[in-house]
């Protein structure tokens, strides 16, 4: 079945995980579980993009500005000086339920802002508002009026976090706090800090990933994948194709935002180069070179150029690879460099099962 | 005496069953008047087609009755209830169900898939229960690939379930659309043109599914050129030229009306009636 094959992928998925990380301390290269961790958020982001793009068909280049809005959400809020607040009744009882939080300032002054949980919960409400918003007008039409929408969504997102003196102008926003998540669980760019902070980056992906595999496998999985093989007739069929997109979309910002949130404290900083058109348009491109329907081949593919990139494997021709390497994909294998692969392994099986077939009682597992 | 005591009663009887009905019906696009002043109902249990040469404004009827497109006046009841206006979605969800006539398949789903979705209107799981895979979803699933399998197996192609839908044939194409409109569990099904690109026996084959369909409690709509296919299982012919309704009557009626026979025939005998 089905169910069989996801299960024993997420067990591959956590074992390959555990792999690099053993490799990587093993071989004195703990410092690539750094770009790792980047490469997890990132490649949140891109998963998320794909139930959009991939499986609803519904093109969405405003995806670094939904990373950026949830980034500079938990850092604005986490870095605001309460400190006369806190003197007050109510801000001592905030203080005390965990709402805001008190910490040493760099300059070793005591600051007090609002706690990383509350505004990570804050962060993920004002996107799902800004895609609701977004989503609606443009989502109740069809083609692709949601690129048109979310690219200028995206610009002004951009402009606005540059022209801001708030948000740190072009400077962005530094000394975000570390995040506890848990009594000895610390979202943190500290190099001690390092290995539990790859596995909290690569099972929130997961997490993520087994979320966008349920919903793949459902009747909403099908309803979006049917708008895009034709909305009038999906339309017809009764699925009411302007909510699924709707919803579909704002799940996926809200993923973004999740991603953005993490990144932020783990880089104790964001900047607005986060919320680049550059940047969306590099997600749009990752979720096309793993195949765009295709949940594994966008995890692996996009993952694995995430990091070469931020690696600087590709020097100063980033941009310029991405290109080719999309150009490549596109007319070499459209539907994703994994698809030929994935049908070698997928013959080898079935031969191997005709052969197990014809001994009797050997093989009794429905396969659909 | 007995014919006013039964008047009456068979009034009532009718109105009871009126499944459809469509009242002074208009479309236009731009300065072209596709649908005009077309009024007509449709009785339970009943097969009815609509024809008319090329350009009559058939499928614009349909489009409209469908709510893919608004009318610019008249009304369209179904049940009783007025759903002008509606958009598609609502009006497949009260139990009215279509195929297209170029043919609208999901090509990027399975056969089954593709049928899977007919099932839409009748099932529940959102976001939510899917994510967390909660029984009753996992039991509705269950329940949505059984019914989607046995409309398959009613339109003869459950053996191809699992390929991709545009490996298909034509013909085998046009019942998976049967298939998934049938899915959706319809009152009224709205056929367009189901017989086009068919070969004979195809045709005959697909007669036999819709008086079928219609024994089995559903109503039909059809538009169809084939006449002999519309000749042998309608009951009832709504012809239409130029967007106006000429006649609406029983098969005998409209193949001897001389109407008709004039708009096929164009008044000299060297075309074929289609």
């Amino acid at each position: 079945m089905k169910r069989r094959g996801t299960v024993f992928a997420l067990f591959a998925y956590a074992a390959i995980m555990i792999g690099i990380q053993l490799l990587a301390t093993g071989t004195g290269h703990e410092y690539y579980l750094t770009q790792l961790i980047m490469t997890a958020y990132y490649t949140l982001v891109v998963l998320g993009l794909c139930l959009v793009m991939g499986y609803a068909g519904q093109i969405s280049l405003g995806h670094g500005a939904f990373f950026a809005l949830g980034g500079y959400t938990s850092a604005v809020l986490t870095t605001l000086d309460l400190n006369a607040q806190a003197a007050t009744p109510l801000g001592r009882a905030l203080l005390h339920i965990g709402v805001l939080m008190s910490r040493q300032s760099l300059y070793g002054e005591e600051l007090t802002s609002i706690s990383p949980w509350v505004a990570f919960v804050a962060a993920i409400l004002l996107t799902v508002v800004v895609a609701t918003l977004i989503g609606y007008p443009t989502l109740r039409l069809h083609g692709h009026y949601l690129a048109m929408g979310t690219l200028g969504f995206g610009l002004i997102v951009y402009r606005l976090l540059l022209g801001t003196n708030f948000t740190g102008s072009a400077d962005g926003i530094s000394s975000v706090p570390p995040w506890q998540l848990l009594p000895n669980l610390v979202i943190s760019g500290s190099s001690a800090h390092r290995v539990p902070n790859y596995y909290v980056a690569w099972t929130l992906t997961g997490a993520a990933l087994l979320v966008i595999l349920n919903v793949v496998h459902s009747r909403t999985g099908r309803a979006l994948r049917s708008i895009h093989g034709g909305e009038r007739a999906a339309n017809a069929m009764g699925v009411n194709t302007a909510a699924q997109k709707l919803r579909v979309f704002v799940l996926s910002a809200a993923l973004a935002a999740v991603a953005g949130s993490f990144f932020t404290h783990y880089n104790a900083a964001i900047g607005p180069s986060e919320a680049g058109v550059m940047k969306s348009v590099r997600y749009v491109t990752l979720v096309a070179a793993g195949g765009m329907a295709n949940i594994w081949g966008v995890l692996i593919i996009g993952s694995l150029l995430t990091f070469l990139s931020l690696r600087g494997c590709f020097g100063s021709f980033d941009h310029a690879v991405f290109g080719s390497i999309l150009i490549l994909i596109m007319t070499l294998t459209p539907e994703g460099p994994l698809a030929p692969l994935a049908a070698v392994v997928r013959s080898a099986w079935r031969r191997l099962r005709r052969r197990s077939e014809q001994i009797p009682g050997a093989a009794d597992d429905s396969i659909d | 005496m007995t014919a006013s005591t039964d008047g009456p009663v068979r009034n009532i009887a009718e109105s009871a069953e009126l499944l459809l009905e469509v009242r002074n019906l208009r479309r236009c696009f731009g300065g072209l008047v596709a649908v005009d002043a077309v009024n007509f109902t449709i009785r339970s249990g009943r097969i009815k087609a609509v024809i008319g040469p090329n350009g009559a404004g058939k499928t614009t009827l349909f489009n409209t009755i469908c709510g893919q497109l608004a009318p610019d006046a008249g009304e369209i009841c179904f049940e009783g209830r007025r759903i002008t206006g509606w958009p598609p979605y609502r009006i497949a969800r009260l139990g009215l169900s279509r195929t297209f006539q170029n043919l609208s398949l999901f090509d990027n789903m399975t056969v089954l898939e593709n049928v899977m979705i007919g099932c839409h209107p009748w099932t529940h799981a959102g976001l939510v229960s899917s994510v967390l895979r909660l029984p009753w979803q996992q039991r509705e699933e269950r329940a949505i690939v059984a019914a989607a399998r046995a409309q398959l197996e009613f339109v003869g192609l459950a053996a191809h379930a699992d390929v991709q839908v545009g490996g298909l044939s034509f013909g085998k194409r046009r019942m998976v659309e049967l298939a998934r409109a049938l899915a959706t569990r319809p009152r009224l099904l709205l056929l367009d043109e189901p017989a086009s690109g068919l070969n004979t026996k195809e045709t005959e084959d697909l007669a036999a599914s819709i008086s079928r369909i219609r024994d089995s409690g559903i109503t039909v709509l059809l538009v169809e050129h084939d006449m002999s296919l519309v000749m042998d299982i309608s009951d009832e012919i709504l012809v239409l030229d130029y967007g106006r309704p000429v006649i609406d009557s029983d098969p005998v009626t409209v193949r001897n009306d001389k109407n008709v026979i004039a708009i096929y025939l164009g008044g000299d005998f060297d075309g074929a009636p289609h």
